[in-house]
């Protein structure tokens, strides 16, 4: 296990070396049954409730492969720009570890159903987002593993632990294997790119329905591979970080990875080409397996299944089923709403694009729908460490809550709170109302009142307005506000004040 | 063409298999003829005869993504050597993470 220390700064370490980055990426498909076999993939089932003799590797089952898996494959290499296999195999990936009951692994080697792609991913900068072309080398299928555990150690990892056990119901899952050519050039934006491009190829995914693409169910994995090299020098060693399934984590990865790497090489050091396995909880990755033996999985064409051969009237068959794809999608929205690049990309950040969209269509202003979504609910979701989309607020109650508001029944201070109710699961909008008692003061005797109070406090400001210094009513509706805790009109109070002293604007 | 003590000793601890010197010396003469065999084959295919990967001639052979039910779970732990807590319990796995 090396050391988490002896890191450079990253700025000191972009000085002096470029990043080169490779990014694999791994996606369940979400097809009803897996890829080989009809076991149900739903995820969570009890362990190993979801398994059958071919998935279980029984002797004498046979695989048969599930066409939707290749449909959602085929449709993720044309959104990818990729070429179409018109004929390719699976292949066996020899290897002995019980994530795997065959002891091989069901793959494909050197013939990928879609290859040579790209996707454009824009990336934000300090000046403004920029599109980068992260080029694809293939999109191949596979089947997932099951799950150990490691049992019996103090620390639950495979070091110390007595025996592991295993649940099978994932082995078998459809998975399909994105892999980018290098990407090179990127220099400090190194992190940023890799971060979007995951973003982006999981906005993807969600556009295609081919996955739920969830990270944190381990739905969508990603593995960095990350060199360095002085300018003009040829590449150097690269090492393979694995576990790293949050965007967030994509980016510290690359980051931690780049400053890992130039305290080695600057200290005299070289860089091992190994696996490495990523933390969330410290941001850091410790060495794995050395792979300095290149790994001898012994590919051949796996006997148990025939070619796969697209035909061409297939292939456009499915590429008129693609749908807009995620990029046109916000130049469209960017356009209808009015918007320039920097908000675009504020409410693609905060997750809020389709949400946005479906509040808009839900009947709410495009302005005040992008306020909620980017302002106190993405507030509310970084708080909690939660996605924007699993806040448990809809674009439906955001609705309701604009309405309220438009009917002077609330105002922007009590919706938060309404807010703050939905997020709690306390209710309805309506229920939430009505439990806290939020609603504006608009009854004019109670506000009446207030003003009167608020003006007997403070005489010398009551002068002022009377003499005419309308700013200075802005401390007696303040003290309103504060009087009524938030539940009044704060322009009806002002209305009401000004006419108590004889005011006019 | 032939096929080295240390290749067939490599292709033993892949597979799993604890070799003794002798059954070293039988298999790589062993293989080495079988690999022999091979290669006259390959003499006489031309470039456009690719190696066969399937005997038949088939192509696009796909099952619909429909879920059937598997086995069940007390079965399929009655066949497994052991179990614990729901799931097949095995030996220790030593530095392969
Ligand atoms: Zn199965």
């Amino acid at each position: 296990m090396s050391t988490t220390h002896d890191t450079m700064p990253f700025d000191q370490a972009l000085a002096s070396f470029e990043p080169v980055l490779g990014l694999e990426v791994h996606v369940e498909l979400g097809t009803n049954s897996k890829m080989f076999c009809g076991c149900s993939t739903v995820f969570g089932a009890s362990p190993n409730t979801q398994v059958c003799p071919v998935c279980l590797g029984l002797p004498g089952s046979m695989p048969v492969v599930n066409a939707m898996a290749i449909e959602s494959t085929i449709r993720i290499g044309l959104a990818l720009n990729c070429t179409i296999a018109s004929w390719c195999r699976f292949a066996r990936k020899n290897y002995f570890y019980p994530d795997m009951p065959k002891d091989y692994q069901i793959s494909q080697y050197d013939e990928p159903l879609c290859s040579n792609g790209y996707l454009d991913v824009t990336v934000p900068t300090d000046d403004g987002p920029t599109v980068v072309r992260v080029e694809i080398e293939r999109v191949h299928m596979e089947e997932d593993t099951g799950k150990l555990l490691h049992a019996g150690g103090a620390t639950g990892r495979i070091h110390g632990a007595d025996h592991s056990l295993v649940d099978y119901n994932r082995a078998g899952i459809p998975l399909v294997e994105i892999v980018t050519k290098t990407i090179e050039g990127t220099g400090a934006l190194a992190p940023a790119v890799a971060k979007a491009y995951v973003a982006e190829l999981r906005d993807l995914m969600r556009a295609l329905d081919v996955s739920d693409v969830r990270m944190e169910e381990g739905s969508m994995r990603c593995d960095v591979n990350l060199s360095l090299n002085r300018p003009g020098d040829g590449w150097g060693t690269r090492s393979e970080t694995k576990n790293v399934n949050s965007l967030r984590s994509v980016e510290r990865a690359v980051h931690s990875e780049i400053e890992r790497q130039a305290a080695l090489l600057t200290s005299g050091g070289r860089v091992v080409q190994e696996t490495r396995h990523f933390h969330e909880d410290t941001g850091r990755s410790t060495s794995g397996r050395s792979k300095e033996q290149a790994e001898d999985y012994r590919y051949f064409p796996e006997p148990d299944l025939v070619p796969v051969a697209p035909s061409d009237a297939w292939i456009e068959e499915l590429r008129a089923t693609l749908p807009e794809l995620p990029s046109a999608k916000r130049d469209r929205l960017k356009g209808e709403w009015g918007i320039n690049d920097f908000e675009l990309q504020t409410i693609v950040n905060a997750g809020a694009l389709d949400l946005v969209e479906a509040t808009i269509a839900a009947g709410v202003d495009s302005a005040a729908a992008r306020k909620w979504w980017t302002g106190e609910l993405q507030r509310t979701a970084n708080d909690r460490g939660v996605e924007l989309a699993d806040l448990g607020v809809t674009p439906q109650q955001v609705r309701e809550v604009e309405a309220l508001i438009a009917s002077g029944a609330l105002n922007d201070k009590l919706a938060r709170q309404v807010f703050e109710g939905l997020v709690a699961q306390e209710g309805t909008v309506a229920q939430i109302v009505s439990s806290r008692g939020l609603a504006v003061v608009s009854d004019d005797g109670a506000l009446l009142a207030a003003i009167d109070d608020a003006l007997a406090a403070q005489p010398d400001v009551a002068d002022k307005i009377r003499d005419g210094k309308v700013q200075a009513a802005g401390a007696i509706v303040g003290a309103v506000m504060k009087a009524t805790r938030g539940q009044a009109d704060a322009a009806k109070v002002r209305a009401l004040l000004l006419e108590r002293l004889g005011v006019s604007e | 063409m032939t096929i080295s003590r240390a290749d067939v000793a490599h292709l033993g601890r892949l597979a799993r298999l604890e070799l003794t010197d002798d059954e070293l010396d039988h298999y790589s003469t062993q293989l080495d003829v079988i690999l022999q065999a091979v290669a006259r084959i390959s003499e006489v295919a031309a470039d456009d005869i690719p190696p066969t990967s399937h005997p038949v001639p088939m192509e696009n052979v796909f099952r619909p993504d429909v879920v059937v039910p598997g086995v069940d779970r007390d079965e399929v732990f009655a066949a497994a050597p052991a179990h614990e807590d729901d799931r097949f319990r095995v030996p220790r796995i030593l530095d392969e993470e």
